[in-house]
Protein backbone atom coordinates (compact mmCIF):
# COMPACT_ATOMS: atom_id res chain seq x y z
CA UNK A 1 0.00 0.00 0.00
CA UNK A 2 2.64 2.51 1.05
CA UNK A 3 4.83 1.29 -1.82
CA UNK A 4 2.04 1.97 -4.28
CA UNK A 5 1.58 5.41 -2.80
CA UNK A 6 5.32 5.98 -3.16
CA UNK A 7 5.23 5.07 -6.82
CA UNK A 8 2.25 7.28 -7.45
CA UNK A 9 3.55 10.25 -5.46
CA UNK A 10 5.62 11.91 -8.22
CA UNK A 11 2.75 11.64 -10.69
CA UNK A 12 0.26 13.12 -8.27
CA UNK A 13 2.67 16.00 -7.59
CA UNK A 14 3.29 16.67 -11.26
CA UNK A 15 -0.32 16.25 -12.34
CA UNK A 16 -1.90 19.67 -11.52
CA UNK A 17 0.96 21.78 -12.89
CA UNK A 18 1.53 19.41 -15.79
CA UNK A 19 -2.13 19.55 -16.74
CA UNK A 20 -2.02 23.35 -16.63
CA UNK A 21 1.00 23.40 -18.97
CA UNK A 22 -0.65 20.86 -21.27
CA UNK A 23 -3.91 22.82 -21.47
CA UNK A 24 -2.46 26.31 -21.75
CA UNK A 25 0.91 25.75 -23.40
CA UNK A 26 0.72 22.63 -25.59
CA UNK A 27 -2.95 22.66 -26.64
CA UNK A 28 -2.91 26.34 -27.75
CA UNK A 29 -0.02 25.54 -30.12
CA UNK A 30 -2.21 22.91 -31.79
CA UNK A 31 -5.17 25.30 -31.89
CA UNK A 32 -2.95 27.88 -33.54
CA UNK A 33 -1.64 25.40 -36.11
CA UNK A 34 -5.20 24.38 -36.92
CA UNK A 35 -6.39 27.98 -37.15
CA UNK A 36 -3.58 28.83 -39.56
CA UNK A 37 -5.08 26.31 -41.99
CA UNK A 38 -8.64 27.57 -41.66
CA UNK A 39 -10.53 30.13 -43.66
CA UNK A 40 -13.25 32.53 -42.64
CA UNK A 41 -13.57 35.60 -40.46
CA UNK A 42 -14.24 36.45 -36.86
CA UNK A 43 -17.93 37.25 -37.44
CA UNK A 44 -18.98 34.22 -39.48
CA UNK A 45 -16.58 31.78 -37.90
CA UNK A 46 -13.81 29.67 -39.32
CA UNK A 47 -13.81 26.37 -41.17
CA UNK A 48 -10.89 24.00 -41.58
CA UNK A 49 -9.94 23.88 -45.25
CA UNK A 50 -6.26 22.92 -45.09
CA UNK A 51 -5.54 26.19 -46.84
CA UNK A 52 -1.74 26.16 -47.21
CA UNK A 53 -1.93 29.21 -49.44
CA UNK A 54 -2.16 31.33 -46.27
CA UNK A 55 1.42 30.36 -45.49
CA UNK A 56 2.61 31.15 -49.00
CA UNK A 57 0.90 34.56 -48.94
CA UNK A 58 2.03 35.38 -45.41
CA UNK A 59 5.67 34.61 -46.13
CA UNK A 60 5.48 36.39 -49.47
CA UNK A 61 3.95 39.54 -47.99
CA UNK A 62 6.07 39.78 -44.88
CA UNK A 63 9.41 38.23 -45.80
CA UNK A 64 11.13 41.64 -45.42
CA UNK A 65 9.98 41.97 -41.81
CA UNK A 66 10.76 38.33 -41.08
CA UNK A 67 14.27 38.62 -42.48
CA UNK A 68 14.81 41.94 -40.71
CA UNK A 69 13.77 40.45 -37.36
CA UNK A 70 16.23 37.58 -37.69
CA UNK A 71 18.96 39.99 -38.76
CA UNK A 72 18.32 42.38 -35.85
CA UNK A 73 18.11 39.41 -33.48
CA UNK A 74 21.42 38.00 -34.77
CA UNK A 75 23.24 41.34 -34.62
CA UNK A 76 21.90 42.00 -31.12
CA UNK A 77 22.98 38.52 -29.99
CA UNK A 78 26.52 38.96 -31.32
CA UNK A 79 26.74 42.40 -29.72
CA UNK A 80 25.49 40.86 -26.48
CA UNK A 81 28.22 38.21 -26.46
CA UNK A 82 30.91 40.83 -27.11
CA UNK A 83 29.58 43.27 -24.49
CA UNK A 84 28.62 40.74 -21.82
CA UNK A 85 31.64 38.45 -21.85
CA UNK A 86 34.14 40.95 -20.33
CA UNK A 87 31.65 41.86 -17.59
CA UNK A 88 31.00 38.21 -16.71
CA UNK A 89 34.73 37.52 -16.87
CA UNK A 90 35.65 40.37 -14.57
CA UNK A 91 32.98 39.53 -11.99
CA UNK A 92 33.82 35.81 -12.06
CA UNK A 93 37.60 36.21 -11.69
CA UNK A 94 38.07 39.57 -9.99
CA UNK A 95 34.73 40.17 -8.23
CA UNK A 96 36.10 38.76 -4.99
CA UNK A 97 33.66 39.05 -2.12
CA UNK A 98 31.52 41.57 -3.99
CA UNK A 99 30.42 39.19 -6.76
CA UNK A 100 26.83 39.10 -5.52
CA UNK A 101 26.72 42.90 -5.32
CA UNK A 102 27.86 43.31 -8.93
CA UNK A 103 25.32 40.75 -10.17
CA UNK A 104 22.65 42.56 -8.20
CA UNK A 105 23.61 45.87 -9.83
CA UNK A 106 23.27 44.26 -13.25
CA UNK A 107 19.78 43.06 -12.35
CA UNK A 108 18.70 46.43 -10.94
CA UNK A 109 16.86 47.57 -14.11
CA UNK A 110 14.61 44.51 -13.86
CA UNK A 111 12.83 46.13 -10.97
CA UNK A 112 11.40 48.57 -13.50
CA UNK A 113 8.83 47.46 -16.06
CA UNK A 114 10.28 46.43 -19.44
CA UNK A 115 7.95 48.83 -21.31
CA UNK A 116 8.80 51.71 -18.99
CA UNK A 117 12.57 51.20 -19.40
CA UNK A 118 12.25 51.21 -23.18
CA UNK A 119 10.13 54.38 -23.11
CA UNK A 120 12.76 55.94 -20.84
CA UNK A 121 15.34 55.32 -23.57
CA UNK A 122 13.14 57.11 -26.05
CA UNK A 123 13.07 60.11 -23.75
CA UNK A 124 16.87 60.04 -23.47
CA UNK A 125 17.51 59.62 -27.19
CA UNK A 126 14.87 61.98 -28.53
CA UNK A 127 16.06 64.55 -31.09
CA UNK A 128 16.19 67.54 -28.74
CA UNK A 129 16.75 65.43 -25.64
CA UNK A 130 19.48 65.49 -22.99
CA UNK A 131 22.00 63.65 -25.19
CA UNK A 132 21.43 64.86 -28.73
CA UNK A 133 20.27 68.40 -27.83
CA UNK A 134 23.57 69.69 -26.38
CA UNK A 135 25.63 67.95 -29.08
CA UNK A 136 23.55 69.70 -31.72
CA UNK A 137 23.77 73.04 -29.93
CA UNK A 138 27.56 73.02 -29.99
CA UNK A 139 27.50 71.90 -33.60
CA UNK A 140 29.03 68.47 -33.15
CA UNK A 141 25.99 66.93 -34.80
CA UNK A 142 23.93 68.23 -37.68
CA UNK A 143 20.34 69.30 -36.98
CA UNK A 144 19.01 66.47 -39.10
CA UNK A 145 20.90 63.84 -37.10
CA UNK A 146 18.69 61.49 -35.13
CA UNK A 147 18.96 58.16 -33.39
CA UNK A 148 15.31 57.26 -32.87
CA UNK A 149 13.72 55.49 -35.80
CA UNK A 150 16.98 53.97 -36.97
CA UNK A 151 17.90 50.27 -36.91
CA UNK A 152 20.68 51.24 -34.49
CA UNK A 153 18.16 52.46 -31.91
CA UNK A 154 16.11 49.27 -32.18
CA UNK A 155 19.12 46.94 -31.93
CA UNK A 156 20.60 48.99 -29.08
CA UNK A 157 17.26 48.69 -27.29
CA UNK A 158 17.28 44.91 -27.75
CA UNK A 159 20.87 44.70 -26.48
CA UNK A 160 20.01 46.89 -23.51
CA UNK A 161 16.95 44.90 -22.51
CA UNK A 162 18.53 41.46 -22.80
CA UNK A 163 22.08 42.11 -21.51
CA UNK A 164 21.61 40.52 -18.07
CA UNK A 165 20.30 37.35 -19.77
CA UNK A 166 23.69 36.99 -21.45
CA UNK A 167 25.89 38.06 -18.53
CA UNK A 168 24.36 35.63 -16.02
CA UNK A 169 24.78 32.29 -17.87
CA UNK A 170 28.29 33.24 -19.05
CA UNK A 171 29.15 34.24 -15.49
CA UNK A 172 27.86 30.92 -14.13
CA UNK A 173 30.02 28.99 -16.62
CA UNK A 174 33.14 31.08 -15.88
CA UNK A 175 32.59 30.94 -12.13
CA UNK A 176 32.67 27.13 -12.21
CA UNK A 177 36.13 27.06 -13.77
CA UNK A 178 38.65 25.70 -11.30
CA UNK A 179 41.47 28.30 -11.04
CA UNK A 180 43.94 25.40 -10.84
CA UNK A 181 43.10 24.46 -14.43
CA UNK A 182 44.26 27.90 -15.56
CA UNK A 183 47.34 27.68 -13.35
CA UNK A 184 48.12 24.31 -14.92
CA UNK A 185 47.94 25.87 -18.37
CA UNK A 186 50.31 28.63 -17.25
CA UNK A 187 52.68 26.08 -15.70
CA UNK A 188 52.76 24.33 -19.07
CA UNK A 189 54.01 27.61 -20.59
CA UNK A 190 50.76 28.82 -22.14
CA UNK A 191 50.86 32.61 -22.41
CA UNK A 192 47.75 34.42 -21.07
CA UNK A 193 46.19 34.68 -24.53
CA UNK A 194 46.64 30.98 -25.22
CA UNK A 195 45.35 30.01 -21.80
CA UNK A 196 42.31 32.16 -22.46
CA UNK A 197 41.71 30.70 -25.92
CA UNK A 198 42.41 27.05 -25.12
CA UNK A 199 41.14 26.76 -21.55
CA UNK A 200 38.77 29.53 -20.51
CA UNK A 201 36.89 29.99 -23.76
CA UNK A 202 35.96 26.30 -24.31
CA UNK A 203 34.82 26.03 -20.70
CA UNK A 204 32.72 29.18 -21.09
CA UNK A 205 30.99 27.99 -24.27
CA UNK A 206 28.06 26.20 -22.59
CA UNK A 207 27.31 29.48 -20.80
CA UNK A 208 27.48 31.43 -24.05
CA UNK A 209 25.18 28.86 -25.63
CA UNK A 210 22.63 29.24 -22.83
CA UNK A 211 22.92 33.00 -23.17
CA UNK A 212 22.27 32.86 -26.91
CA UNK A 213 19.18 30.71 -26.31
CA UNK A 214 17.91 33.18 -23.74
CA UNK A 215 18.48 36.24 -25.93
CA UNK A 216 18.21 35.38 -29.64
CA UNK A 217 14.69 33.97 -29.44
CA UNK A 218 13.14 36.83 -27.44
CA UNK A 219 15.11 39.49 -29.34
CA UNK A 220 14.01 38.23 -32.77
CA UNK A 221 10.37 38.00 -31.74
CA UNK A 222 10.28 41.28 -29.81
CA UNK A 223 7.94 44.07 -30.87
CA UNK A 224 8.24 46.54 -28.01
CA UNK A 225 11.66 47.92 -28.94
CA UNK A 226 10.90 48.39 -32.61
CA UNK A 227 7.53 49.97 -31.80
CA UNK A 228 8.93 52.41 -29.21
CA UNK A 229 12.39 53.16 -30.62
CA UNK A 230 11.97 52.41 -34.32
CA UNK A 231 10.05 53.67 -37.31
CA UNK A 232 8.14 52.16 -40.21
CA UNK A 233 11.45 51.19 -41.81
CA UNK A 234 12.43 49.06 -38.81
CA UNK A 235 9.15 47.13 -38.45
CA UNK A 236 9.79 43.67 -37.06
CA UNK A 237 7.73 40.51 -37.55
CA UNK A 238 6.44 40.69 -33.98
CA UNK A 239 4.74 43.99 -34.75
CA UNK A 240 3.12 42.47 -37.84
CA UNK A 241 1.84 39.47 -35.88
CA UNK A 242 0.59 41.69 -33.05
CA UNK A 243 -1.26 43.97 -35.46
CA UNK A 244 -2.74 41.03 -37.39
CA UNK A 245 -4.10 39.53 -34.17
CA UNK A 246 -5.19 42.60 -32.27
CA UNK A 247 -5.96 45.22 -34.92
CA UNK A 248 -7.05 43.57 -38.18
CA UNK A 249 -8.07 40.25 -36.53
CA UNK A 250 -6.76 38.24 -39.48
CA UNK A 251 -6.24 35.16 -37.32
CA UNK A 252 -5.23 32.63 -40.01
CA UNK A 253 -2.46 34.89 -41.37
CA UNK A 254 -1.29 35.84 -37.88
CA UNK A 255 -1.23 32.19 -36.79
CA UNK A 256 0.67 31.17 -39.91
CA UNK A 257 3.23 33.93 -39.32
CA UNK A 258 3.64 32.93 -35.66
CA UNK A 259 4.31 29.37 -36.74
CA UNK A 260 6.79 30.38 -39.40
CA UNK A 261 8.60 32.56 -36.86
CA UNK A 262 8.74 29.75 -34.32
CA UNK A 263 9.86 27.21 -36.92
CA UNK A 264 12.63 29.49 -38.19
CA UNK A 265 13.82 30.20 -34.65
CA UNK A 266 13.79 26.50 -33.76
CA UNK A 267 15.72 25.62 -36.92
CA UNK A 268 18.19 28.40 -36.14
CA UNK A 269 18.69 27.22 -32.57
CA UNK A 270 19.12 23.58 -33.61
CA UNK A 271 21.54 24.38 -36.43
CA UNK A 272 23.53 26.39 -33.97
CA UNK A 273 23.37 23.52 -31.49
CA UNK A 274 24.62 21.07 -34.11
CA UNK A 275 27.51 23.36 -34.94
CA UNK A 276 28.45 23.59 -31.28
CA UNK A 277 28.01 19.91 -30.50
CA UNK A 278 24.86 18.33 -29.13
CA UNK A 279 26.48 17.45 -25.82
CA UNK A 280 26.44 21.06 -24.71
CA UNK A 281 22.81 21.39 -25.70
CA UNK A 282 21.86 18.41 -23.59
CA UNK A 283 23.78 19.90 -20.69
CA UNK A 284 21.94 23.17 -21.05
CA UNK A 285 18.59 21.44 -21.49
CA UNK A 286 19.19 19.28 -18.44
CA UNK A 287 19.95 22.26 -16.24
CA UNK B 1 46.89 43.74 -13.51
CA UNK B 2 46.33 46.67 -15.84
CA UNK B 3 43.90 44.52 -17.82
CA UNK B 4 41.78 43.86 -14.77
CA UNK B 5 41.68 47.60 -14.00
CA UNK B 6 40.34 48.28 -17.49
CA UNK B 7 37.75 45.51 -17.11
CA UNK B 8 36.74 46.89 -13.74
CA UNK B 9 36.06 50.31 -15.26
CA UNK B 10 34.25 48.68 -18.18
CA UNK B 11 31.99 46.75 -15.77
CA UNK B 12 31.03 50.00 -14.07
CA UNK B 13 30.34 51.66 -17.43
CA UNK B 14 27.96 48.79 -18.28
CA UNK B 15 26.27 49.10 -14.89
CA UNK B 16 25.86 52.85 -15.47
CA UNK B 17 24.41 52.22 -18.94
CA UNK B 18 21.96 49.68 -17.52
CA UNK B 19 20.77 51.99 -14.75
CA UNK B 20 20.62 55.24 -16.78
CA UNK B 21 16.97 54.81 -17.90
CA UNK B 22 16.01 53.91 -14.33
CA UNK B 23 17.66 57.11 -13.09
CA UNK B 24 15.83 59.15 -15.74
CA UNK B 25 12.53 57.54 -14.77
CA UNK B 26 13.08 58.33 -11.08
CA UNK B 27 14.25 61.91 -11.81
CA UNK B 28 11.21 62.78 -13.92
CA UNK B 29 8.93 61.69 -11.09
CA UNK B 30 10.23 64.81 -9.31
CA UNK B 31 9.78 67.06 -12.32
CA UNK B 32 7.74 70.23 -11.73
CA UNK B 33 5.91 69.99 -15.03
CA UNK B 34 2.60 71.86 -15.32
CA UNK B 35 0.61 69.08 -16.97
CA UNK B 36 0.92 65.76 -18.70
CA UNK B 37 3.91 66.77 -20.80
CA UNK B 38 6.88 65.33 -18.94
CA UNK B 39 9.78 65.44 -21.38
CA UNK B 40 11.87 68.43 -20.27
CA UNK B 41 13.12 69.33 -16.82
CA UNK B 42 11.16 72.15 -15.17
CA UNK B 43 12.47 72.04 -11.59
CA UNK B 44 12.18 69.89 -8.49
CA UNK B 45 8.87 69.07 -6.85
CA UNK B 46 7.31 66.44 -4.62
CA UNK B 47 3.76 67.21 -5.73
CA UNK B 48 3.42 64.08 -7.91
CA UNK B 49 4.05 61.90 -4.87
CA UNK B 50 1.04 63.53 -3.26
CA UNK B 51 -1.05 63.03 -6.37
CA UNK B 52 0.22 59.55 -7.21
CA UNK B 53 -3.32 58.15 -7.31
CA UNK B 54 -4.67 61.19 -9.17
CA UNK B 55 -5.45 59.30 -12.37
CA UNK B 56 -8.23 56.80 -11.67
CA UNK B 57 -7.65 54.61 -14.73
CA UNK B 58 -3.95 54.30 -13.91
CA UNK B 59 -4.61 53.45 -10.27
CA UNK B 60 -7.14 50.84 -11.34
CA UNK B 61 -4.65 49.35 -13.81
CA UNK B 62 -2.05 49.06 -11.04
CA UNK B 63 -4.59 47.32 -8.77
CA UNK B 64 -5.52 44.89 -11.56
CA UNK B 65 -1.81 44.11 -12.02
CA UNK B 66 -1.35 43.53 -8.29
CA UNK B 67 -4.37 41.20 -8.06
CA UNK B 68 -3.18 39.15 -11.05
CA UNK B 69 0.38 38.99 -9.68
CA UNK B 70 -0.87 37.72 -6.30
CA UNK B 71 -3.09 35.07 -7.93
CA UNK B 72 -0.16 34.05 -10.16
CA UNK B 73 2.28 33.81 -7.25
CA UNK B 74 -0.08 31.65 -5.18
CA UNK B 75 -1.29 29.26 -7.91
CA UNK B 76 2.00 28.97 -9.82
CA UNK B 77 3.76 28.66 -6.44
CA UNK B 78 1.63 25.64 -5.52
CA UNK B 79 1.68 23.94 -8.93
CA UNK B 80 5.36 24.66 -9.56
CA UNK B 81 6.38 23.40 -6.11
CA UNK B 82 4.63 20.08 -6.85
CA UNK B 83 6.54 19.62 -10.10
CA UNK B 84 9.84 20.86 -8.67
CA UNK B 85 9.59 18.58 -5.64
CA UNK B 86 8.71 15.52 -7.75
CA UNK B 87 11.61 16.17 -10.14
CA UNK B 88 14.09 16.78 -7.34
CA UNK B 89 13.08 13.86 -5.13
CA UNK B 90 11.82 10.97 -7.27
CA UNK B 91 13.14 9.06 -10.25
CA UNK B 92 10.11 8.28 -12.35
CA UNK B 93 9.15 7.39 -15.88
CA UNK B 94 8.24 10.53 -17.79
CA UNK B 95 10.43 12.89 -15.78
CA UNK B 96 12.44 13.59 -18.94
CA UNK B 97 9.28 14.69 -20.74
CA UNK B 98 8.34 16.95 -17.83
CA UNK B 99 11.82 18.52 -17.92
CA UNK B 100 11.51 19.04 -21.66
CA UNK B 101 8.11 20.75 -21.34
CA UNK B 102 9.44 23.05 -18.60
CA UNK B 103 12.40 23.93 -20.80
CA UNK B 104 10.15 24.53 -23.83
CA UNK B 105 7.78 26.74 -21.82
CA UNK B 106 10.70 28.82 -20.58
CA UNK B 107 12.35 29.26 -23.96
CA UNK B 108 9.32 29.61 -26.27
CA UNK B 109 8.88 33.15 -27.60
CA UNK B 110 6.44 35.08 -25.43
CA UNK B 111 4.80 36.37 -28.57
CA UNK B 112 3.94 32.84 -29.72
CA UNK B 113 2.70 31.81 -26.27
CA UNK B 114 0.44 34.86 -26.07
CA UNK B 115 -0.79 34.47 -29.64
CA UNK B 116 -1.55 30.78 -29.30
CA UNK B 117 -3.45 31.35 -26.05
CA UNK B 118 -5.48 34.01 -27.81
CA UNK B 119 -6.42 31.54 -30.56
CA UNK B 120 -7.42 29.00 -27.88
CA UNK B 121 -9.58 31.48 -25.98
CA UNK B 122 -11.16 32.82 -29.16
CA UNK B 123 -11.95 29.38 -30.56
CA UNK B 124 -13.46 28.31 -27.23
CA UNK B 125 -15.47 31.52 -27.08
CA UNK B 126 -14.00 32.53 -23.71
CA UNK B 127 -14.26 36.22 -22.84
CA UNK B 128 -10.87 37.86 -22.23
CA UNK B 129 -10.09 39.55 -18.93
CA UNK B 130 -8.48 39.10 -15.50
CA UNK B 131 -9.13 35.32 -15.59
CA UNK B 132 -7.49 34.72 -18.96
CA UNK B 133 -4.52 36.95 -18.05
CA UNK B 134 -4.06 35.02 -14.77
CA UNK B 135 -4.30 31.68 -16.58
CA UNK B 136 -1.57 32.82 -18.96
CA UNK B 137 0.69 34.23 -16.25
CA UNK B 138 0.38 31.06 -14.15
CA UNK B 139 1.27 29.04 -17.26
CA UNK B 140 4.57 30.81 -17.91
CA UNK B 141 5.46 31.08 -14.20
CA UNK B 142 5.09 27.37 -13.33
CA UNK B 143 8.38 26.40 -15.01
CA UNK B 144 10.35 29.09 -13.19
CA UNK B 145 8.98 28.08 -9.77
CA UNK B 146 9.62 24.39 -10.59
CA UNK B 147 13.24 25.02 -11.51
CA UNK B 148 13.92 27.04 -8.34
CA UNK B 149 12.29 24.42 -6.08
CA UNK B 150 13.93 21.49 -7.91
CA UNK B 151 17.38 23.04 -7.37
CA UNK B 152 16.70 23.33 -3.64
CA UNK B 153 15.31 19.78 -3.27
CA UNK B 154 18.33 18.33 -5.10
CA UNK B 155 20.72 19.87 -2.56
CA UNK B 156 18.69 18.87 0.51
CA UNK B 157 20.51 16.88 3.15
CA UNK B 158 18.59 13.57 3.16
CA UNK B 159 20.04 12.57 6.54
CA UNK B 160 17.72 15.08 8.24
CA UNK B 161 14.68 13.23 6.90
CA UNK B 162 16.23 9.88 7.79
CA UNK B 163 16.81 11.15 11.31
CA UNK B 164 13.13 12.11 11.55
CA UNK B 165 12.11 8.66 10.31
CA UNK B 166 14.47 7.00 12.79
CA UNK B 167 12.81 8.95 15.57
CA UNK B 168 9.50 7.42 14.53
CA UNK B 169 7.98 10.20 12.42
CA UNK B 170 5.60 9.06 9.66
CA UNK B 171 6.27 10.11 6.07
CA UNK B 172 3.56 12.74 6.31
CA UNK B 173 4.92 14.22 9.56
CA UNK B 174 8.47 14.16 8.22
CA UNK B 175 7.39 16.07 5.15
CA UNK B 176 5.56 18.84 6.97
CA UNK B 177 7.89 19.11 9.98
CA UNK B 178 11.27 18.63 8.29
CA UNK B 179 11.23 18.71 4.48
CA UNK B 180 8.76 21.52 3.90
CA UNK B 181 10.45 24.04 6.23
CA UNK B 182 13.72 23.27 4.43
CA UNK B 183 12.34 23.95 0.95
CA UNK B 184 10.18 26.89 2.09
CA UNK B 185 12.81 29.54 1.21
CA UNK B 186 12.91 28.18 -2.36
CA UNK B 187 9.11 28.17 -2.56
CA UNK B 188 9.20 31.77 -1.35
CA UNK B 189 11.76 32.84 -3.96
CA UNK B 190 9.80 30.99 -6.66
CA UNK B 191 6.62 32.82 -5.67
CA UNK B 192 8.41 36.17 -5.64
CA UNK B 193 9.82 35.41 -9.08
CA UNK B 194 6.32 34.54 -10.33
CA UNK B 195 4.98 37.78 -8.83
CA UNK B 196 7.73 39.81 -10.52
CA UNK B 197 7.27 38.09 -13.89
CA UNK B 198 3.53 38.66 -13.73
CA UNK B 199 3.49 42.32 -12.69
CA UNK B 200 6.01 43.23 -15.40
CA UNK B 201 4.59 41.13 -18.21
CA UNK B 202 3.54 43.00 -21.31
CA UNK B 203 3.60 40.70 -24.34
CA UNK B 204 1.49 37.75 -23.15
CA UNK B 205 -0.86 40.15 -21.34
CA UNK B 206 -1.26 42.20 -24.50
CA UNK B 207 -2.75 39.14 -26.22
CA UNK B 208 -4.89 37.78 -23.39
CA UNK B 209 -6.30 40.98 -21.85
CA UNK B 210 -9.15 41.94 -24.15
CA UNK B 211 -10.33 45.30 -22.83
CA UNK B 212 -8.84 44.80 -19.36
CA UNK B 213 -5.94 47.15 -18.64
CA UNK B 214 -2.92 46.27 -16.48
CA UNK B 215 -0.14 48.65 -15.40
CA UNK B 216 2.21 47.87 -18.34
CA UNK B 217 -0.73 47.94 -20.78
CA UNK B 218 -1.83 51.35 -19.51
CA UNK B 219 1.69 52.70 -20.00
CA UNK B 220 1.78 51.23 -23.50
CA UNK B 221 -1.55 52.84 -24.36
CA UNK B 222 -0.50 56.23 -22.99
CA UNK B 223 2.86 56.34 -24.79
CA UNK B 224 1.54 58.18 -27.81
CA UNK B 225 0.00 61.02 -25.78
CA UNK B 226 2.91 61.16 -23.34
CA UNK B 227 3.34 59.57 -19.94
CA UNK B 228 2.08 61.55 -16.93
CA UNK B 229 4.52 61.94 -13.97
CA UNK B 230 2.33 59.56 -11.93
CA UNK B 231 3.71 56.69 -14.01
CA UNK B 232 7.25 57.69 -12.99
CA UNK B 233 6.22 57.87 -9.36
CA UNK B 234 4.56 54.44 -9.43
CA UNK B 235 7.53 52.99 -11.31
CA UNK B 236 9.87 54.46 -8.69
CA UNK B 237 7.81 53.07 -5.81
CA UNK B 238 7.65 49.58 -7.37
CA UNK B 239 11.40 49.77 -7.98
CA UNK B 240 12.08 50.82 -4.39
CA UNK B 241 9.91 48.07 -2.89
CA UNK B 242 11.45 45.43 -5.18
CA UNK B 243 15.01 46.46 -4.36
CA UNK B 244 14.20 46.62 -0.64
CA UNK B 245 12.75 43.10 -0.62
CA UNK B 246 15.70 41.76 -2.61
CA UNK B 247 18.27 43.41 -0.31
CA UNK B 248 16.49 42.27 2.86
CA UNK B 249 16.14 38.67 1.68
CA UNK B 250 19.77 38.73 0.52
CA UNK B 251 20.97 39.94 3.93
CA UNK B 252 18.82 37.37 5.71
CA UNK B 253 20.02 34.43 3.65
CA UNK B 254 23.70 35.34 3.82
CA UNK B 255 24.66 34.06 7.32
CA UNK B 256 22.79 30.83 6.61
CA UNK B 257 24.84 30.24 3.47
CA UNK B 258 28.08 30.72 5.39
CA UNK B 259 27.11 28.11 7.92
CA UNK B 260 26.32 25.60 5.16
Amino acid sequence: MSRLRRNLAPYLLVLPGGLWLLLFFAVPMITMLSLSLQQGDIVNGYAFTGHWQTYVDAIGNYRTQLFRSLLYGAIATIALIVLAFPVAYWIAFYGGRRKATYLFLLLLPFFVSFVLRTISWRQILTDEGPVLGPLKDIGLLGDSFHVLGTPFAVIAGLVYNFLPFMVLPVYVALERIDPRVIEAARDLYADPATAFRKVILPLALPGVFAGVLMTFVPASSDYVNSAVLGSSSTTMIGQVIQAQYLATADYPTASALSFVLMAVLLIGVFTYARALGTEDVMKVAAR
Amino acid sequence: MRNSRALHIYTWVVVAWLTLPVAVMIAFGFNDTPGRYNQTWEGFTLKWYGRVFGIDALTEALLVSLVIAIITAVVAGALGTGIGYALGRYRFRGSGTVNLILFAAMSAPELVMGASLLTLFVSMGVGLGVTTISVAHIMFSISFVSVVVRARVLTLDRSLEEAAADLGATGWTTFWRVTFPLILPAVGSGMMLAFALSIDDFVVTNFTAGTTVTFPLWIWGATRVGLPPQVNVMGTLIFAVGVLIAVLSGVRSRPRRRRG
